[in-house]
């Protein structure tokens, strides 16, 4: 592959509420036993990009435990390499990232040193599956300075007017770029992916540095957008974002379908993700388990319907989960009714608890209580 | 300069020719256990828990799938600057070259290999146990009683002793004389096939013994041993241990994980089991589908009934079927309709819509009723049965089978397809 790729997994979201109270949106664990991250990560792998760099700054700790090491996405080579940029102090500056173009620009040593003439720069909070080769063929014959894969956005899955929203002609090139309008002229979104060349990204980044400005959206895109060609790249196949705790529940919850299911998980290419050695999952004489994704590691003695289950979830006797997600390591006591929930990870619940939020507006359930005293 | 306090060597070249047509496209210490096990992942999991780190595995029967499983070692952090594991073949030789020909041959001709890591004890284990051990514990006792070889005993029951070779001790646990599969046994102190030998003590005697025919440690290298007056120890082992030797040994074991608090549990932090895992997704239960008393791997997805039984990663079970006391392991297609009881179904098995097996009476193996017993259905890797078929106890298929080969649709007890070439 001719290109490096940048994922900016920095960022918190407000919208996640508590669960992002302990890791960033990259770090959110996913469909049972994956992160977010991974969705990117495997897609880079699979476009055959050896060198990656990974963006972290807010509550990086998960994340970073995660990317302790790079054989899982194979990026472990003599050429390439995972890389993981958290902001640090230099004689020239002493602040965090201060936005997207800042934080490539606090690194640019990594662009400036790297020999591929292309950048992909991607996000760690989208679950899709993409060949960036693709985007980049495209972005050749096109002619064009800038390449926003875009997504669009049907008003049942999510709400448009928290994304980019692009505007383009009939050649795909970009005519308007609004930052989270109040209201979106169309619902085509962009899904924070772009191909650049990195000379090309070098100089505007040196041109937004001087100029004291700091986002890659604002300050390039929006502001560039009448005179570099900017092209929009529409991915057609399955793309949500989980920055908010609904989306997060919804996108977990289309896992539960078949053709979802079917699209990231049988067809090639794979999600790949750090393997923790687990034992299998365990059902004991009293389970009921339908519809739903249970992870390595978790024993079974109550009810599970529609619902999540990740890594090392111990389900007590007579209890009913319902239509809810219960991440890693939880321990839910005997007796517990859960519906409409998702549970943070390492949660014990104790015996006789009771937790239902409403359909479609999920509960989210944190609550620490020692495992060794119930 | 290198230098190891133990190394261990690890046989792992038998066929296991009791396992029937599980091992009959590999070695026994690659066949699956657990739904993600593999036999030869207790050992080499036990050696890096205790801290051993220089593993030379002894492969000879069928080794690829060993060889890829166990790469370099990386899954049991194996794969190391110095030591680490490395897999070890039989070889040609300017002259003399041979097989493997038994258990000390065997290391005998992997003399260079031991020289190498400059040892003072080495540890000799077999692959063919499912067992949790710290071999450190076991070295500390080899030391303080001051013995040239300490061999791992186990208590069995005084009816089962004559099948094992046992050991007859005095006070101090010193062995004073042994007894190969004795009719009356004078002691039940069975000898695990886990020796740790002082390496000079080793070395002496494979060289003095390299010209035995069928040179084995129980028989040869042991009795030599002790006739020359070495200090022979037993180290009594009184955690759980397994012999999955025989098809039902094999389906006892892997039921006995299926219990609320199994004997052998694979969900304590401690002492973990690592394994080769493939990158796989979670696995989905269906609506309508029924999973009690049963460990169920990534990636399988099941539409039908799984009761009491032990399933591997990426296992598709479809709808109305209802598989029962069963081992079916990694990449088995069961589909829709399919009964079946008490079956062990290798990689990758195909059965066809509707089909039933372990149906009717038991009836005596007709091929080799020593193997094909305790009312089991045994399918070798990557068999193919066709739909509509039943498929009777005691019995063994391998190879793709097509109706014609089922008269009346039935495979009657006691019967087997084996496939040429297979």
């Amino acid at each position: 592959m001719r290109a490096i790729g940048i994922i900016l997994a920095g960022g918190n979201s407000s919208k996640m509420g508590d669960l992002s109270a302990k890791r960033a949106v990259a770090a959110m664990p996913m469909a049972g036993c994956y992160r977010a991250i991974d969705f990117s990560l495997s897609n880079m792998a699979n476009s055959h990009i050896q060198k990656v760099a990974v963006f972290t700054q807010y509550n990086s700790r998960s994340l970073n435990e995660h990317l302790n090491s790079s054989k899982w996405w194979d990026f472990g080579r003599k050429q390439g390499g995972l890389y993981v940029f958290t902001p640090t102090i230099t004689s020239t500056n002493s602040y965090w990232y201060k936005g997207t173009a800042d934080a490539l620009y606090q690194n640019i040593n990594f662009l400036k040193s790297a020999h591929e003439p292309y950048v992909v720069i991607a996000s760690g909070d989208g679950i899709y599956k993409l060949d960036y080769n693709k985007v980049l063929e495209e972005h050749i014959a096109t002619g064009a300075d800038i390449t926003v894969v875009t997504s669009d956005i049907k008003a049942d899955e999510d709400d448009i007017s928290r994304f980019g929203v692009v505007k383009v002609d009939e050649d795909n090139r970009v005519l308007d770029f609004e930052e989270k309008p109040i209201v979106a002229e169309t619902n085509t979104a962009s899904i924070g992916v772009y191909i650049i060349r990195r000379r090309q990204l070098i100089e505007l980044l040196e041109k937004c540095a001087y100029e004291g400005r700091t986002d890659f959206v604002k300050d390039i895109l929006v502001r560039y957008k009448n005179v570099k060609k900017i092209y929009a790249y529409k991915l057609d196949s399955y793309w949500r974002n989980i920055g908010t705790v609904s989306s997060y529940y919804k996108t977990n919850m289309d896992f539960l379908k078949k053709d979802v299911r079917d699209y990231f998980f049988r067809q090639h290419p794979d999600v790949y993700s750090k393997v923790e050695d687990l034992p299998p999952a365990k059902y004991n004489g009293e389970a009921v388990v339908n519809n739903s994704l249970i992870a390595s590691g978790c024993i079974i003695n109550g009810t599970v319907e529609n619902s999540i289950l990740f890594k090392k979830v111990y389900v007590g006797n007579n209890c009913v989960i319902k239509n809810s997600i219960i991440l890693n390591d939880v321990h839910i006591g005997d007796n517990c009714y859960i519906e409409n929930c998702i549970v943070e990870s390492r949660d014990t619940l104790r015996a006789n608890t009771v937790h239902t939020g409403e359909a479609g507006k999920p509960k989210v359930i944190v609550e620490k209580s020692f495992r060794y005293s119930i | 300069m290198i230098k190891k306090e133990m190394i261990a060597m690890l046989l792992a070249g038998g066929q296991g020719s009791r396992l029937g047509v599980l091992t009959s496209k590999l070695a026994k210490p690659a066949v699956a256990f657990g739904g993600k096990y593999k036999i030869i992942d207790f050992p080499l999991s036990n050696c890096i828990n205790s801290g051993v780190d220089t593993v030379g595995v002894l492969t000879q029967y069928r080794p690829l799938r060993l060889n890829q499983h166990i790469g370099i070692g990386m899954p049991w952090d194996l794969d190391r600057n110095i030591g680490g594991v490395t897999v070890l073949p039989p070889y040609e030789k300017s002259s003399n070259s041979q097989w493997y020909t038994g258990t000390a041959n065997a290391i005998y001709q992997n003399l260079e290999y031991m020289d190498y890591y400059n040892p003072d004890y080495v540890l000799i284990l077999s692959g063919d146990h499912i067992y949790k051990m710290d071999y450190e514990v076991m070295l500390d006792f080899h030391k303080s009683s001051k013995a040239d070889i300490t061999l791992a005993t186990y208590q069995v029951p005084m009816e089962e002793a004559s099948r094992f070779g046992v050991v007859i001790t005095d006070e101090t646990g010193c062995i004073k004389e042994f007894e190969e599969k004795p009719e009356n046994p004078r002691s039940n102190k069975a000898s695990m096939g886990i020796y740790i030998f002082s390496w000079k003590v080793l070395r002496d005697a494979l060289i003095e013994m390299k010209d035995v025919p069928s040179c084995d440690f129980g028989k040869h290298i042991i009795p030599h041993c002790h006739e020359q007056g070495m200090k022979i120890c037993a180290y009594e082992y009184k955690g759980y241990w397994k012999d999955v030797g025989t098809l039902g040994s094999y389906w006892e074991a892997n039921m006995e994980l299926v219990d609320i608090i199994p004997e052998f549990n694979l969900y304590e932090e401690f002492w973990r089991i690592y394994t080769k895992s493939d990158i796989l997704p979670p696995q989905y239960i269906a609506d309508r589908s029924k999973v009690v008393k049963s460990i169920v791997g990534e990636g399988t997805e099941i539409f039908g009934t799984v009761e009491n039984s032990v399933i591997g990663s990426g296992v598709y079970i479809g709808e109305d079927a209802v598989v029962r006391n069963s081992i079916i392991m990694n990449g088995a297609v069961i589909e829709k309709g399919v009964v079946m009881d008490k079956a062990i179904l290798a990689e990758g098995v195909r059965i066809g819509e509707g089909t039933e097996l372990g149906v009717g009476e038991e009836a005596p193996n007709e091929f080799a009723p020593h193997i094909y017993s305790f009312g089991l259905v045994t399918i070798g890797e990557n068999s193919v049965i066709p739909a509509g078929v039943k498929v009777g106890k005691n019995t063994a298929i391998i190879g793709e089978t097509t109706i014609d080969e089922y008269p009346d649709g039935l495979l009657k007890s006691g019967s087997s397809i084996i496939k040429a070439g297979e």
